[in-house]
């Protein structure tokens, strides 16, 4: 009895793991960001930083730095740093690919809160 | 099979002994984390924060696995008999020691994989992986033949063997498939993170089960209905609850609903611990005597915080508000302190114990240290948790002053959770030394006076 159900769970966690896999999402990353999102990773960015929200919180979060700041703003702060963060040792070229990678993530969608409404069943939605 | 008592120190109480030793490690960088928080830019040109965090975070990772692996094989090998092969636990543990030196190096060299838990580079997940593998098998082989298998054993071998699956998929990035879009990366990202910390809570509740049944000598509860229906709800809870952390991600809204729904279902544990209220206090005062009892005495009451807690920022109109705030790190503090380490050090203070001497000696000054640990606790959490409704009143407002600044108007908060993390810090160390003093020296002393003086004697 106790086996069958651990089994029947682990089925079910198989299918849905299939499915989560499979979920439709956004197009795919295109080359130059998908450098920028290694530069992101190897510079552990997400220690301070935040997408949608996950990350870490001594910096804002930067799902939406781009249309809000602006790729001008991304490139002054990664390459001078601020009191808090250092200044990365970026390329012209690496600079770009990162601003690709954050012009991405901004095309995906909204990380803003109050671009969301709040259900009486207590589920949210975009407005 | 080889006996897995030696006249040394035992593998289990090694791979215990090494992660209080990464315990203490990982507090010292939190608090040197926490101090950059109030004084901008210290260590910025040696340890700036984006080394600080891994050093943090992957230290008091390990702290959990080692004492949970260790622990588990040290009550395997009680419950079974014998463990399958000590030679097995003496690899992992040279394996994960290796590991640990190697990802704490190279995150002081700047060299990172960027993802948020392992933020080592990939290649250094495979030993961590082998390490696993090897804790794994042991754990199944030694249960393999068991007539009865109380709720416990059940904990330690879905929490072993499942971790094996999601510490994989959370390495799945690394396929273009998964890291060539975005949103599907982060999804599988979380879901796998969400299953992994599931998996090791099986270990540590299991093994903090196994001792309260060893405390209470009733054996009873661990082989009850009401126990297997709990541990089927936690099992579930690992595999479909980890989607609270997605509310803010484009994905389609019946994968978060089910992430609700099943959340919800720990409606039924917080109701359980209210309606078990009074046993819980007659227990207390039975058993509040011996050493390990009243760290699961704290855990209990950290439990219940934290469900109370981890029920509210799950419902999506709430999280909308905490999530991306300090609300969530109290909540992750809260359950990696005062649940988990309260329950390892329950774990560690049993398995330690009359190796050479007893701890009798160093009681007073272990509750010295555990209630310390617990009341900078509260204050530590209730700073994080003020810091946080401040920035979710900045994130819903209407901003009118910059993220910087409203980071700058939070330093009070900051500064009383930098204090407290240093009062936890000393609470822990005033519990630890004797842990360590007391099973270090004895293996000094077999050594020292050859293998003919039995350690455990």
């Amino acid at each position: 009895m106790i086996k069958m159900t651990i089994f029947s769970l682990a089925f079910l966690f198989s299918i849905y793991t299939w499915f989560v896999y499979q979920l439709p999402v956004n197009e795919e990353v295109e080359p130059e960001a998908l450098k920028g999102k290694m530069i992101w990773q190897e510079k552990n960015c997400t220690a301070c930083h935040q997408l949608y929200g996950l990350g870490g919180f001594l910096g804002p979060d930067l799902t939406n730095v781009y249309s809000t700041m602006g790729p001008e703003y991304i490139k002054a702060f990664a390459r001078n740093g601020t009191s808090i963060m250092p200044a990365f040792a970026l390329s012209d070229e690496e600079l770009s690919f990162l601003t690709a990678f954050l012009q991405h993530v901004d095309a995906t969608g909204h990380s803003d809160p109050r671009q969301f409404k709040i259900s009486l069943d207590g589920t949210i939605d975009t407005k | 099979m080889e006996p897995l008592t030696q006249n040394k120190m035992t593998v289990p109480q090694r791979l215990i002994i090494m992660g209080l030793g990464v315990l203490l490690l990982g507090m010292a960088f939190g608090i040197a984390g926490s101090l950059q928080y109030v004084i901008p830019g210290l260590f910025k040109s040696f340890l700036s924060f984006e080394k600080i965090r891994p050093l943090h975070v992957s230290s008091t990772v390990f702290w959990i696995l080692l004492a949970a692996s260790g622990g588990v094989l040290s009550y395997v090998n009680e419950y079974a008999g014998n463990l399958f092969s000590p030679r097995l636990a003496q690899w992992q543990w040279v394996v994960f020691a290796i590991s640990i030196v190697l990802i704490l190096g190279s995150y002081i060299l700047g060299i990172f994989g960027g993802r948020e838990y392992w933020e080592f580079h990939p290649v250094l997940a495979i030993p961590v992986l082998a390490g696993w593998l090897l804790f794994a098998i042991n754990v199944v082989r030694s249960t393999f033949k068991l007539n009865e298998r109380p709720v416990y054993v059940w904990m330690w071998l879905t929490g072993a063997v499942g971790f094996l699956f999601v510490f994989t998929e959370s390495y799945l990035w690394e396929l273009p498939y998964f890291q060539k879009n975005i949103v599907r990366d982060m999804t599988v990202q979380w879901k796998s993170y969400g299953s992994l910390v599931g998996c090791w809570n099986m270990l540590v509740y299991g093994s903090g089960m196994y001792l309260m049944e060893k405390i209470s000598k009733d054996k009873s509860y661990a082989r009850s209905r009401v126990a297997f229906a709990l541990f089927f709800l936690g099992l579930v809870n690992m595999m479909f609850n980890w989607s609270h952390h997605l509310y803010a991600l484009p994905i389609l809204p019946f994968v978060k609903h089910i992430g609700y729904l099943i959340s919800m279902t720990e409606l039924y544990i917080l109701g359980r611990i209210i309606f078990k209220w009074k046993n819980s206090i007659e227990a207390a005062i039975k058993f509040e005597h011996l050493l390990p009892y009243r760290f699961l005495l704290a855990a209990d009451l950290w439990i219940f915080l934290n469900l109370v807690l981890a029920l509210l920022i799950s419902v999506p109109g709430i999280n909308l508000y905490t999530h991306g705030t300090h609300i969530t790190v109290a909540h992750v503090m809260g359950t990696t302190i005062g649940i988990n380490s309260m329950i390892l050090m329950a774990v560690a203070t049993d398995v330690l114990d009359n190796t050479c001497r007893s701890l009798r000696p160093y009681r007073k000054q272990i509750t010295i240290g555990l209630l310390t640990a617990n009341a900078s606790l509260i204050v530590f959490l209730g700073a994080l948790t003020i810091a946080g409704i401040k920035r979710a009143l900045w994130q819903m407002g209407d901003r009118h002053t910059t993220f910087a600044e409203m980071i700058k108007d939070s330093t009070p908060y900051f500064i009383v959770f930098s204090t407290a993390g240093v009062v936890l810090f000393a609470g822990f160390c005033v519990m630890v030394y004797p842990l360590m003093k007391n099973v270090l020296s004895c293996h000094y002393y077999s050594y020292s006076k050859s293998t003919i003086i039995p350690c455990q004697q």
